[in-house]
């Protein structure tokens, strides 16, 4: 039987879920370092949050960790605070981001050195 | 029976495949807007993740909030900066390397720690059909109101730790008003720092 045959009927487990919340957790640090736009940052930010997200989510589910070793609903209700934040997060930054643009007519993070010393 | 596909971990493969592909199409991407429309499809990807994980709740509110909210701010964001020079910024190929090597050691780091561990293994096929999916609202619902209806089972162990445990669990009250007002005082804020001040400078 082929890995993926053996992959394909057999339920998925916490692991799975964890790998997937790792690619997107270095997708968006990776982001964060390299991009110059701000709002690029601001969109690696909100991948870090969402791989974050995943994990907690699979932690939290009876269907991935059976009933007695899951947080049950403790890790949904933290991954509601985290998309919470990251909208309250996005709204500030976002300002953040365009009061910068009106200030130096540029969106790019590396012109913004007006505090070096 | 035992040898057929297994059609939640079919729809697992597909999602977790479309949110990966598009997490990284952000990061290669150089054009903004893009980025942005990869982005949307990456969190709505997630969101498929989250229904088949028994969490309905939370993969609707997190189309309901990051796809329909915030990146609807970030879309205009990107509108209202996107001016010839900004839209494809370059990265220079030595940050790349770096970035890059950074993050594929995170990468392999996380990955290895993920299988590590047996309890986070997957469940028999078996055990895995006998879990029953319950609808998660009411539960959420009276555990944000300070009633939790999942306590710690004291059956089970019954020891001291298990008893300071279920003392403790009253819910997410606090949290909750705290993120609630928390949320008002930012979108107040930042309403007063994106406002447009007309420079009086001659």
């Amino acid at each position: 039987m082929t890995p993926l045959a053996s992959l394909l009927s057999q339920p998925v487990g916490a692991s799975h879920y964890m790998v997937v919340g790792a690619v997107l957790f270095v997708c968006g640090a990776v982001c964060m370092a390299t991009k110059r736009n701000a709002l690029g940052i601001l969109m690696g930010i909100e991948l870090v949050l969402n791989g974050a997200n995943v994990n907690f989510v699979a932690f939290g589910s009876e269907v991935l960790r059976g009933r007695p070793q899951a947080l049950s609903i403790d890790g949904q209700i933290i991954a509601l605070f985290v998309i919470v934040l990251a909208a309250a997060e996005a709204a500030v930054a976002l300002a953040i981001a365009l009061s910068f643009y009106n200030a130096h007519n540029t969106i790019d993070v590396d012109r913004g050195d007006d505090l070096r010393g | 029976m035992e040898d057929g596909i297994y059609w939640p971990t079919f729809f697992f493969l597909l999602f977790a495949a479309v949110a990966c592909a598009f997490g990284i199409a952000v990061v290669i991407t150089s054009h903004v807007v893009h980025m942005a429309f990869y982005l949307v499809l990456s969190l709505a990807a997630t969101a498929g993740l989250f229904f088949l994980a028994g969490a309905d709740f939370v993969g609707a509110m997190q189309i309901m909030i990051y796809v329909g909210g915030t990146l609807v701010l970030l879309v205009f964001g990107v509108m209202l900066t996107a001016q010839a020079p900004f839209i494809t910024m370059r990265t220079r190929a030595g940050e790349w390397v770096m970035a890059a090597l950074a993050g594929g050691a995170l990468l392999s780091l996380l990955v290895w720690a993920a299988f590590s561990v047996d309890a986070w293994r997957p469940l028999s096929r078996a055990e895995a059909e006998a879990v029953a999916v319950r609808p998660t609202a009411t539960r959420i619902g009276m555990g944000l109101l300070g009633a939790p209806t999942d306590r710690v089972r004291l059956e089970r162990g019954d020891s001291a730790v298990d008893r300071r445990l279920a003392a403790g669990m009253s819910g997410y009250l606090l949290p909750f008003e705290i993120v609630a007002i928390h949320l008002l005082i930012v979108l107040v804020g930042a309403a007063y720092l994106a406002r447009t001040r007309r420079r009086r400078e001659a």
